[in-house]
């Protein structure tokens, strides 16, 4: 199926998206920069107590990475849609659906990523217990690739929006709920020691049912705003 | 089938037989919620436990059911539109959407009501209850992107596109609600075994989920005849039939 044109399309588009990303440095720095900073309104909100912190630690990492992530995708696709990429990727040979998986891909290694390696840092400050640290950087391995690929279905649906971007906050987040709940659920078990398997076996099944299905929301979103 | 249906893609064609078939569907309402809220209200026989209260299962349950019952409904309205572009049924998603969502607010306030005697609470973070509230967010993120385009075509196009995939996460919303948090009794009436409802109940209750049917099917028809017509303002027979009236 994959041939070799549409391999390098595919690398084609990633490094260009890296490439972009690399040069403009505070357009990926900023969302973590606002992870971090939500995080630490927490214990100033609900006291330093680390009882407290460490009972809703997964939760508050949890939410603030669904919030993250919702912050850059308003520009996902917005600037190669003005400057005529989205038109000429259209175009390819290579299906529409396929290519923007790459897009996708470059959204979770500048986004996502960040937040596996970063999660550690979050477990720290909000004194989650030592069992909990390796489920948190798992459920958040697992479950950013299926935040990316939704947030790129409300990017690409939003695209004709002006100013779209609370707009991408309000369909995306019922939709983000399930990884939510497994994710947490993952965390808090690990914290207390009990068994987290099972939810880390649905949180990668979820990331993989919409992996393979949102490229074509993706597209269809595209090409309606393209024509 | 195709030869029957196809005329239906013409607007015009979709405005007479909503015409014809809504006085008819309106009637249906009238009969069956009048006889089925009276019969459920004044003459069915209350429960051992909760007394009278548990007649507001006559409203809550259909609302609940055909809340979902919409989007399921618009979002095959949503495939045909993206599918065959047949523009009725892309003006159907803005006929379906509101009374979808005015749906799931009725059923939200009657079981917050109904739950204020029986579980001494207005709203408990349960399964049923909270996916019923991400019901609502789906309702209104459909409404808020169909509404957010300058053109309508792209608008509907994307409120088909955000109900379709809606309608593949709602099981997986639903189901990991319910593994995490469970208060609300379990179904009654929609499970495949002997009701667990006594027989004086359930035939009140059948004939107010069939009025809650029609209802439903009555408010989209004339909810949708508007569409048409706004759509259709510039064609000579929507003039005629604005001028008759």
């Amino acid at each position: 199926m994959i041939n070799a044109s549409m391999r390098q399309v595919w690398l084609a588009v990633l490094k260009r998206d890296l490439r972009i990303a690399a040069r403009r440095r505070s357009d990926a720095l900023n969302p973590l920069l606002f992870l971090l900073m939500v995080v630490t309104l927490f214990p100033l909100g609900v006291g330093p107590g680390p009882d407290i912190l460490a009972r809703i630690a997964p939760g508050i990492i949890w939410v603030a990475a669904l919030l993250a992530s919702l912050l850059g995708l308003e520009r996902l696709f917005k600037d190669d849609f003005q400057d005529g990429t989205l038109e000429q990727l259209c175009l390819l040979p290579q299906p529409l659906a396929f290519t923007t998986t790459a897009k996708v891909m470059a959204h979770w290694l500048l986004t996502g990523l960040p937040l596996v390696i970063l999660s550690p840092l979050l477990a720290l400050l909000l004194s989650l217990p030592m069992q909990g640290w390796w489920a948190l950087a798992l459920s958040l391995l697992l479950g950013t690739p299926a935040l990316s690929a939704l947030g790129a279905i409300g990017a690409a649906l939003t695209l004709q929006v002006q100013r779209g971007s609370s707009l991408i906050s309000l369909i995306l987040i019922p939709l983000f709920i399930p990884l939510l709940i497994f994710a947490t659920a993952a965390v808090e078990n690990a914290s207390m020691g009990l068994a987290v398997h099972g939810q880390l076996a649905i949180l990668a099944a979820i990331s993989v049912l919409t992996i393979t299905l949102s490229p074509l929301a993706i597209a269809a979103g595209i090409k309606m705003s393209v024509n | 089938m195709w030869r029957w249906l196809h005329p239906y893609a013409k607007p015009e064609a979709t405005y007479r037989l909503v015409e014809k078939l809504l006085p008819w569907f309106a009637a249906l309402t009238f009969i069956s919620l009048a006889v089925g809220v009276a019969w459920g209200l004044a003459f069915a026989p209350a429960d051992y436990q909760q007394g009278d209260s548990y007649r507001i299962i006559f409203l809550h349950v259909p609302a609940a059911i055909f809340s979902m019952g919409a989007y399921a409904g618009m979002a095959i309205m949503g495939g045909i539109a993206l599918i065959w572009q047949i523009k009725t049924a892309e003006w159907s998603i803005p006929a379906i959407a509101p009374v979808g969502a005015a749906l799931t607010v009725v059923a939200l306030l009657t079981g917050a009501i109904w739950g204020k005697p029986m579980w001494g609470t207005w709203w408990v973070w349960d399964a049923r209850l909270t996916s019923e509230l991400i019901l609502l967010f789906l309702y209104i993120g459909v409404m808020a992107l169909y509404f957010a385009f300058d053109d309508a075509r792209t608008g509907a196009k994307a409120a088909a596109i955000l109900s379709l995939v809606g309608v593949i996460n709602l099981p997986i919303i639903h189901y990991s609600v319910e593994w995490w948090n469970t208060l609300h009794q379990g179904a009654t009436i929609t499970k495949f075994e002997r009701p667990s409802i006594a027989t004086s109940m359930l035939i009140p209750l059948l004939i107010c989920l069939a009025g809650f049917l029609f209802l439903t099917i009555s408010l989209v028809m004339m909810r949708l005849k508007n569409e048409i017509l706004r759509h259709e303002l510039g064609r000579p027979w929507a003039q005629q039939e604005l001028e008759k009236n």
